[in-house]
């Protein structure tokens, strides 16, 4: 079923038309109430008027992260304070913590596209939705939430952590839906397994997972060991939070990106230039509905491709693929770029190791290193040496061929490395610190 | 006529076979027989227990990686060659040692190892038929 059908499933033609009347109006608004954007443009010698088609779009400067931080806490609101009805704000991790603020047209508008965004996953009004994504300053845990009710489905607002709490009512509340991170459902499967809870046995059968880059193989593994359709979910809270894009459950082939909300591109993430359709680079979105906080050509950082192929349930939104890394995650290793992902994909084909894993960078004189730790199934346990060494050479010898980089591979053992609740915290970089 | 042996993956990190002994002993199972194999990384242990499916379920639970082997406790006549005799006679009918290790019993005059072979009934029928005594598991985890 479509939320929106209307929207959700417009002509191309006529989305275009909307998409293009929406960005005149948000670069006028931009350009008017925020002096960021109008000395940006200025400086690039742009006026509003010149944007007369969606190729125009090429022609505006780049919003950067930094940007943000730099305008820390409301220096990008595009309308009083007074109009402000909720704030975001991102863990600062890295420096000063980005905000985001919302109308309450915003939270109306958020809400909605995340009720598309369980609807495209296969829920409806019936079904009941076990929360743990963070509730608070963080996106996921409200948006979630907003979103399940605007569906009218009943919202279990459990948040994250508590793990044992959180297998308990999955067994007693019998929710039917579950959003939370892909990592955290593997957490969630082995404390159930230890519990002595079938997980497949429940009634739960729709997985939203989000908020961090995974897999295919990653996907099919939630699929068979909890029973349920995994269905993958985009956003981020510069931009809005969840919602932005998901992949519907009838294709599960791709995000459709939620486009008569927000305008993507693809560039080269290296020289800024937009990619033909079907390329990959990094996602840069441009929020065109967005009251408070307005984003143009916001630089995601995340690489992707889009795919403009109609698609079988009728959307006629354009899918994004899975998000398979961060540009800023991009590893160098001795002068060959790794995505944490890459590494990620080769454990999973290769039968005896969990997904749990942490990449361990360091360098000896002038050479880069990488060890890869990797956690040993119970399951593909054997009590020979030569059998976890033959594993151990199988995953170098993978990582080798595929990669092109030398690997120190070492067996650990399960639950030794570091569950996260939110984001994977995958790579220790010992090199920065030198 | 088989015994069950648990295997268990170890980190080669400090504090971890004695974190197996502890488990063990807080349970009062006792440890029968044990062998350490081990690379630079990691190592597996291997132990024969007064209680094995008490000992799989309590390292379990203490978030070990526990694994069941079966294999064959043989007694080891106490004259010169007494092994080499064992290991010939296998041999010859293409029966492979995977492993071995003692067993250390406080009384009886012949020595007891346990061997992990690639095909155990074949094996047992070879030694049984070559006049070895072998003995069975809940003879084993008592002595
Ligand atoms: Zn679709």
């Amino acid at each position: 079923m479509i939320f929106d059908v209307e929207l959700e499933t417009m002509p191309r033609e006529e989305l275009e038309a909307l998409q293009l009347r929406r960005l005149q109006s948000l670069v006028s608004r931009a350009y008017h109430n925020v002096p960021f954007y109008r000395r940006k443009f200025d400086e690039a010698g742009i006026l509003p008027a010149d944007i007369r088609s969606l190729k125009d779009l090429a022609r505006l400067p780049f919003t950067m992260k930094q940007d943000m931080r730099d305008h820390y806490p409301f220096g990008l609101f595009a309308v009083p304070k007074d109009n402000v009805v909720r704030i975001h704000a991102s863990s600062g991790t890295t420096g000063k913590a980005t905000v985001v603020g919302y109308t309450k047209r915003d939270v109306k508008n958020w809400a909605r596209l995340m009720a598309r965004c369980l609807m495209a996953a296969g829920a409806t009004s019936l079904d009941t939705v076990h929360n743990a994504y963070g509730y608070g300053l963080f996106t996921g845990g409200l948006g979630a939430h907003y979103g399940a009710e605007e569906l009218g489905a009943t919202i279990v607002p459990i948040s994250g952590g508590g793990t044992n709490r959180q297998v308990q009512l999955l067994r007693d509340f019998e929710p039917t839906v579950i959003c939370c991170t892909p990592s955290y459902m593997l957490v969630l499967i082995e404390a159930a397994e230890q519990a002595g809870i079938d997980i497949r046995k429940l009634p739960l059968r729709i997985g939203i997972f989000g908020a961090e880059p995974w897999t295919d193989e990653m996907r099919r593994e939630i699929e068979e060991r909890a029973g349920l359709t995994a269905i993958d979910i985009y956003g981020l809270s510069e931009i809005m939070g969840p919602g932005v894009a998901i992949s519907c459950h009838e294709a599960q082939c791709g995000l459709h990106m939620f486009e008569d909300h927000f305008l993507p591109e693809i560039i080269d993430p290296e020289t800024g230039t937009p990619l033909p359709p079907g390329s990959t680079g990094e996602l840069v979105l441009t929020t065109l509905t967005k009251e408070a906080q307005p984003l143009i050509r916001y630089r995601t950082r995340d690489i992707t491709s889009l795919n403009y192929v109609p698609c079988k349930c009728g959307r006629t939104h354009v899918r994004m693929q899975r998000v398979t890394g961060r540009s800023d995650d991009m590893l160098i290793i001795r002068g060959v770029n790794v995505f944490p992902s890459q590494i990620e994909t080769i454990l999973l084909e290769t039968e005896g190791t969990a997904p749990h894993y942490q990449l361990i960078v360091d360098r000896q004189g002038n050479l880069d290193t990488l060890e890869v730790r990797a956690e040993v199934n119970e399951r593909f346990f054997t009590d020979e040496i030569k059998g976890l060494q033959r594993l151990e050479g199988k995953i170098r010898k993978s990582i080798k061929e595929f990669l092109g980089v030398s690997t120190k591979v070492t067996l650990v053992e399960p639950r030794s490395i570091e569950r996260s609740v939110g984001k994977a915290q995958r790579i220790v970089d010992l090199r920065k610190k030198q | 006529m088989k015994c069950e042996q648990i295997s268990i993956f170890l980190e080669n990190r400090a504090g971890r076979l004695s974190e197996v002994t502890r488990v063990l002993a807080e349970s009062q199972i006792n440890i029968r027989a044990l062998s350490l194999a081990d690379t630079s990384d990691f190592g597996i242990l291997r132990l024969i227990v007064s209680n094995f499916e008490k000992a799989k379920q309590v390292l379990k639970d203490n978030g070990f990686t526990v694994g069941r082997t079966t294999v064959v406790a043989v007694e080891v006549p106490d004259q010169p060659g007494g092994l080499h005799n064992i290991l010939a006679l296998l041999s010859t009918h293409g029966v492979n040692v995977e492993y071995m290790y003692a067993f250390v019993q406080q009384s009886g005059k012949n020595a007891v190892m346990i061997f992990r072979f690639d095909r155990t009934d074949q094996a047992i029928e070879i030694l049984t038929q070559g006049g070895l005594k072998i003995i069975p598991g809940d003879v084993l985890y008592t002595m």
